[in-house]
Formats: structure tokens, sequence, C-alpha cells
């Protein structure tokens, strides 16, 4: 590429661009790092003095020049700080859109839809069966559920970035003001959103809490937590947990879930589709995910579409 | 529909029995008739809809969907119903959600040639749980974990009435079981069902306890062979004739055979077995005719059903639950002597002068048809349910083998973070000469909550590869495991299947090497 610099590359770069503070995307050890400033302070906070060797902010919105390619990073409403890069070369444009979501989301900025001539989507959902609910609905189930079982804690499993700050966010918007507990793992990075303004209200470690005064309470926890030796800590707890892959009932019970919350950070099907007819790229590149069912559909309905096939990706990306 | 489509959905990840109950109780309180009554049919397996099929469903969602996403869908999720609910396109200005009750009104009345049509419309009302929930209602088989025994259970708890007054009401009652709910709000006394075939609940015994028989005097009690089949009841009453399990399904449908020589009026209870060239056949053959709702002629003639009786409940309508045992089973001996009934004969009696001699006789029988002995006081009536004192079994002791320990599971449930369900193999001759493991049964009980710990621990310090939430282990740790006998099997590896296995020790002690050959267990074999 005119440039001479990589979108989230997965082995050091010289120079790279980084979509967001997930790290299937913002790895450490490059020389030179572009980000927003809140993904800065993510890749920071999670690798320290590995983060890069230069570390360039960039707002939303404003150009800088690389090369001959001019570089723009817009609201990709995944996370906190998340950006889709758009680039220009000689009056042609191309949107990577790293990953994105379109639903509300009361910890980041709104995607913004940039039309353009190439638009490189991810497809982490890019099968017809994922159509998210409302997350609001989604906070109810729990909510009803902590009523229900009033003895017993709720456990959520849920990503340390993104999906632990916005499960809380909106159990607050639900009106819910008990203190919430959080795993070890989950809490540099949410000090680091409250820094950053985004209010989360009373949050306690649970490691300071004795097990029967759990009862009745919301833990968060790591996905990884949330059926393992750690969950023993906790008084019968119903274990739940936060994602879109939640969605297919097999993901969830071999996970032991009780309670599947679908809520993602990723668009679902009717979200690609619709963004790309927004961004009306005649020219649709698929990336991250089940490429072959978005390539299909996208072709069906006029645009040149391919699958752009990427090393290093885990086929369940973070949601 | 909606508050229907909800508790399906919790029911369908609840593992544990007391959170089951919670969500029926507080469903029951929530949800108005009819509703609540159609939930309880759908739950209790009472609720059919013939005019639809599963291709039908099938049919409809390539009519809306494009075929090649329908496909790789379809693999991706790997269950119809599921992907049919998750992947219909919304109709924008659809109509409001229908009732349950309207749901099930509605489907009764479809025809093959309405059906689809009805189930398009209706699909197009609701979003995906909704979806899912009527498609696993109109194609059978809610298959979410709730026995019809834990339905009423859960009616019990929320009436606050006894389950054994539920059993018995039960099959005297239609969907959407009005008559019940309103007895259990309190606002009309107990439905009345004189006169009809119905479950009578049955009377259970304790296990005799080593303990026990210091306290009771052998001259009151009776002894009776424990046969191995299934417990049943025998009811038939004017032109109503049903056979029910133990817990009151009704198996009539399956045992044909049984139900054609019920021409009596009477409530019986007895063994149901398999009776061929005048003995009593392996339970393994009783098993494949048990689960299905109706019989071939083959089976009828290959394993023909018998029920050896143990006690009479009706004669005529004459309740004789009042009487005592003594006096009951003289009343079926003459029962049996007057009416003659095809395909039933009389449990004997064992005399026995003192507990050492029937322990002798319990632990000597040769007959593998004998599970053990019955204990009943002479003086008992027939009482519901399960007291303490007047019955008891005293089963022969289970049969062992020192297997060992290849792959374990992880639990549900309150036990989701151990591994608790464990596999375990016996040697046998490997190709190359060298002894290798086979597997020969699961078990995820016998062992208490501090063994689960160490077992636990011990899995995951000597795991050697994982696959999703299964762990193999290095073949190191012995598990003597109790069984109640072994008989043959297509389906398994070994060749073999034990009943009932349940770990019984853990031989910490014991060098793998020394555990139990695949042959010992194949000598056990009854067929």
């Amino acid at each position: 590429m005119p440039g001479d610099f990589f979108v989230d590359p997965v082995r050091p770069a010289g120079r790279a661009v980084i979509t967001h503070g997930h790290a299937d995307h913002a790895r450490p050890g490059n020389a030179s790092v572009l980000a927003t400033d809140q993904t800065l302070a993510i890749m920071q906070a999670r690798y320290g003095d590995q983060a890069g060797a230069s570390l360039q902010p960039l707002a939303y919105g404003e150009p800088v020049e690389i090369g001959e390619v001019s570089v723009r990073l817009v609201p990709a409403g995944h996370v906190l700080g998340s950006a889709q890069v758009v680039l220009e070369y000689r009056g042609s444009r191309v949107v990577v859109s790293g990953d994105y979501k379109r639903g509300a989301d009361p910890t980041c900025a709104p995607f913004e839809p940039v039309p353009c001539d190439v638009f490189i989507t991810e497809a982490t959902f890019g099968l017809p069966v994922f159509r998210h609910p409302p997350a609001g609905d989604e906070i109810a189930k729990l909510l009803n559920s902590v009523a229900l079982f009033p003895e017993r804690s709720h456990l959520v499993g849920v990503y340390s970035l993104g999906k632990c700050q916005r499960v809380i966010a909106l159990l607050r918007q639900a009106g819910y003001d008990r203190p919430i507990y959080l795993h070890g793992a989950l809490i540099a990075l949410t000090e680091l959103y409250q820094r950053l303004g985004v209010q989360l209200g009373d949050l306690r470690p649970m490691a300071d809490v004795a097990k029967g005064d759990l009862r009745g309470e919301i833990v968060l926890a790591p996905p990884s937590a949330i059926a393992d030796r750690w969950s023993r800590r906790l008084p019968d707890p119903v274990v739940c947990a936060a994602s879109g892959w939640m969605r297919v009932r097999q993901r969830a019970r071999q996970r032991g879930v009780e309670l599947p919350m679908i809520i993602s950070d990723h668009a679902d099907w009717d979200e690609l589709l619709a963004t790309i007819d927004e961004v009306d790229a005649p020219e649709v590149w698929v990336t991250h995910g089940r490429e072959e069912a978005l390539v299909h559909q996208v072709t069906q309905s006029g645009r040149r579409a391919q699958a752009l096939s990427l090393v290093g990706f885990e086929d369940d990306a973070v949601d | 529909m909606t508050p229907f489509a909800e508790l399906i959905e919790r029911l369908v990840f609840t593992p544990s029995r007391n959170a089951k109950l919670r969500l029926l109780t507080d469903y029951f309180a929530r949800v108005p008739d009819p509703d609540r009554g159609w939930a309880l049919a759908a739950l209790t397996g009472g609720l059919e809809f013939p005019a639809v099929k599963a291709g039908v469903v099938r049919g409809l969602a390539v009519e809306r969907v494009d075929p090649a996403l329908f496909g790789w869908s379809y693999d991706y999720v790997g269950d119809l119903a599921e992907t049919v609910s998750l992947i219909w396109p919304k109709r924008h200005g659809a109509n409001r959600v229908p009732s349950l009750g309207e749901v099930v009104d509605t489907m009764r009345e479809a025809s093959r040639s309405t059906a689809p049509a009805l189930v398009a419309g209706l699909l197009d009302t609701f979003d995906t749980n909704e979806r899912f929930a009527f498609l696993k209602l109109i194609t059978g088989g809610m298959r979410i974990g709730v026995s019809a025994r834990l339905a009423k259970v859960a009616l019990a708890q929320y009436g606050d009435a006894d389950v054994a007054e539920i059993e018995e009401l039960w099959h005297g009652l239609e969907p959407p079981y009005e008559d019940l709910f309103t007895w259990l709000d309190g606002r009309a006394p107990k439905p009345s069902i004189d006169d009809k075939a119905v479950f009578r609940p049955l009377m259970l015994s304790h296990p005799l306890e080593d303990g026990d028989k210091a306290s009771i005097d052998p001259a009151s009690y009776r002894a009776e062979w424990k046969w191995d089949g299934i417990r049943v009841q025998v009811a038939a009453l004017g032109d109503q004739r049903r056979l029910y399990s133990r817990t009151g399904d009704d198996i009539s449908g399956a045992f044909p055979d049984i139900v054609e020589a019920m021409d009596f009026d009477a409530v019986l209870d007895g063994e149901l077995l398999v009776y061929q060239d005048g003995a009593v056949q392996s339970f393994n053959r009783l098993q494949q005719r048990l689960n299905r709702k109706t019989v071939t002629a083959r089976m009828l003639e290959e394993h023909p059903a018998w029920v050896r009786l143990y006690d009479i409940l009706f004669d005529g309508s004459e309740d004789l639950r009042d009487l005592s045992f003594d006096d009951r089973r003289q009343r079926l001996e003459q029962w049996i002597g007057r009416i003659a009934p095809g395909r039933m004969d009389l449990s004997p009696m064992i005399d026995f002068p003192d507990w050492q001699t029937l322990d002798d006789m319990r632990s000597s029988t040769a007959n593998s048809a004998i599970e053990g002995v019955m204990l009943k006081r002479g003086d008992s009536t027939y009482v519901a349910g399960r007291p303490k004192g007047p019955w008891y079994k005293w089963k022969r002791g289970p049969l062992t083998l020192d297997t060992v320990l290849m792959y374990a599971q992880r639990g549900h449930g309150k036990r989701s973070s151990f591994y608790s369900d464990f596999t375990f193999g016996a040697w046998r001759p490997g190709e190359d000469g060298e002894p290798e493991l086979v597997p020969v049964g699961k078990a995820y009980f016998g062992f208490t909550d501090e063994e689960l710990a160490q077992l636990d621990k011990w899995v995951r310090g000597h795991t050697v590869e994982r696959f999703g939430p299964v762990r193999s282990v290095a073949p190191d740790l012995v598990l003597e495991v109790a069984f109640d006998s072994v008989g043959r099997s297509t389906r398994h590896k070994s060749g073999v299947a034990m009943r009932f296995p349940r770990i019984s020790r853990i031989r910490w002690d014991k060098p793998a090497a020394e555990a139990d050959h695949l042959s010992t267990l194949e000598a056990l074999i009854v067929d």
C-alpha cells in the first residue's frame, strides 16, 4: 500500500494504525502507533512499555497524511476509542471497518457510516441466524432473574474490555444502583473507562467480600472464570454470559451458562447488510468471521464482494 | 406466548431441580388460565398436533430464506427448530402476539392442508424465542429437562398440596386443567374424579439399613421377592383399562398384551416383566419394550409382557387400601383364584424364621430376575408415598469391578466447576499384545463432596488431553464401581453396558495394572 503502514498488523510493524484495543487487533511491539487517544490509553494499560515506541493520538475526523495517503479515524461504535480507518488515495476511498456495531452503547461514540469505493467489513456474525435482540431486554432478563433467585448470586461472564463496562452502564441505565462486584482481571480497564469519563456507579472488587454477602448481588468476571474453580467462591451462582455467541443454544450449553444474555459489540446480520447499503460501496471485502454467507448475500444484491482471509484470527473473535 | 417462551428459554438452560421448580411455580402464579394449563400440558407431553410435521417447517423456511444461507445456517446451528426460529425474517406490521391458549386453539383446528399457512402466519407474529418455543411445541418433544413428575411437584408446591393428591387426580383431568388450578388457588374444592381408572399413587419402600434389623421384629413382617422389572399399577374400571408406571405415566400404549388381559374391574400393584418359557426374563429384555408409544407384533411375540402381582388396591369399586397388608394379601389371592387373569400371576411369599435365613436366601438365589427381597409389615395399610417403617427393600449386594479412570467431564449447575462425570475402563488385550483400556461405563455419583473435590484435583493434575469440557487423564487411578447388573450392548465399544453404575470406592492405593479385565465383566452378563 502506498504509505507503508499496516492496519491492525498481526506481527510487529514499523508503522501501525490500530482500530481498537482488543488483543486480536492491537498487538504489542509496533514501532509507531497511530490510534485514538482512548485506544492508546487502553494499549498502555495492557502492554505498558510494549504498547509501541512512538504513540501518536488522532482525534476522530481529523485527517493525517501518511506518504501519499490521507488517513482519518471515524467512530466504529464497538468499544471505547474504537475507530474505522478511512483511507483516501488519488480520489479513491477505502474504509476499513475494524470491529463495529450499530446498536446503542452508552460507553462509546456511535458508528458513523462513510460512503466509499471499497468497504472492508468484519463478519463475526455473518450468518442470518445472528440477530441481536435489544440489549435492554437482555438486561431485563438478568434483573428478573435476580428478583426470582434473591438468595443466589448472579455471575456474568464478560470480556474485560468493552463488554464489561457496557453491561455495567446498561444496568445503570435500567435503574440498577446496587454495588456491582468485579473479578480482579476486570478492574484495571474499568477504572480506565471511569478515568476517561464513563460513569459506571458503585463498583467493588469481589476479592474483598465475604461469600455470604454476595447473595442477591451481581458479579462480573471474565468468561474463562465463570464455570471454573474461581466461581466456587460465590454462593450458588446463576452463571450468565453476555455475548453474541449466546444466540446459539448449543454454544451456551457447552459453556455451562444458565442465563445466556445476547449482548454483542459486533454488528449482527441485519446491521452488516444495512451498513453495506449505507456506505454504498461497489466493492466489499469481507473478513473476520463467516465470510462465505455475507459474500453470497452481498453478491446477490449486485455488488462485487470477496473474502479477504487473514491469518492470525481465531474463529471465535472476542465478543 | 411470550411468558411461555421465556419459561422454556430459562428451563432449557437450568440444571438445578430446585431452580426449575422455582421457575415453574413462578410461571403458574403469574400466568392466567387457560395459558398456564396449556403450558402444563406441553411440559407433561399431553399436547399433540398431528397436522404439523417437521418437513412443513423446513419447507416454509426455505420459501422465505435463500436456500444457500439456510444451508450454512442449519449446518452451524444443528437444530432445525432453532435454525428456523433464528433465521425467520421479520415482517413489519405483524399482528399482536397471540396467547398460548390462542396458539393451541388455532393449531388444534389445523388440518394438513391449512397447517402450513397457519404456522407461517404465527411465525411472523413471534420473536425468536417465541418461534423456538412454538416450533418445539407443535413438532413434539419439548426435551427441556422437565419430567411430568417434576411438573407435578411444582404444582404441589404452587398450591401447597401433596404431590400424591395431584398424581391421583392427574389422569382424570384434561388440559388446560382449569379445575385443577382453581382448586390449587383455593377457589374451589378438589375436582372429583370418581369411577375412573385414574392412577392411585404407589406405596414405596425404604432401603433396609443395618441398624433397622435390630429394631424390627421379623415375626411382624412378611417377605417376598423383589422382581427386577418395573413397578406398575394395573387399573381397570368399567370400560377403562390403563397401565401406569410408578410415577403415574400412562404406558398402556406400549403394552397392548397386558391391556388385553385386563378384562376385570380392579386396581392392582405389581411388577412388569418379560415372561417366557415359564420363567421371568432379564431386565434387558424388558428394556426393549420400554419408552415406546406403540409396539410391533414382532416385539410382542419376542418379548411377551407379564405382571407379577404384589397387591390389590381396589376390587371392583371397593377401596381396599385401608385394610392391612395381610388382609389385602388374602383378598388378592382370592381375587386371582376367582378371576384367573391372563398374563398375570401372584408374587409368592417367602417364609423366614429370622434375618439370617432371609439374608442367606437373598444372597444365594441364582435367579437373576430377583433384585432382592421386600419386607412388608403385616398390619400396614396401603398409603401413598414412602412412609418410613411399614415397607423395606433389601437388595442383593451389588456387583463391583475395579476400573481405571479414563475421561472426566465437567458437571452442570453446582458442579459446573468440577470434573464430576467419570468414564472408566477395563483392560483387554490390545492388537499389539499389550493390555489396553476400553471404556465400560460412566458414573457421576457415589462419592462424597469431599471425594469429589479430591477427584477434581486429581483430574486437573493428571490431564493428558482436553476436548472441550472433557479431559482424558493418565490411566493411573483405580475406581471401584458398583452396578446392579451387566448386559450386552451393541452401542458401546466394549460390547457391554452396566446397569446403574456408581463409584463405590476410590482406590488411591491400587496400581492401575491390577484393575479388572473386560473378561471379568463379560462373565457376569445375563441375557
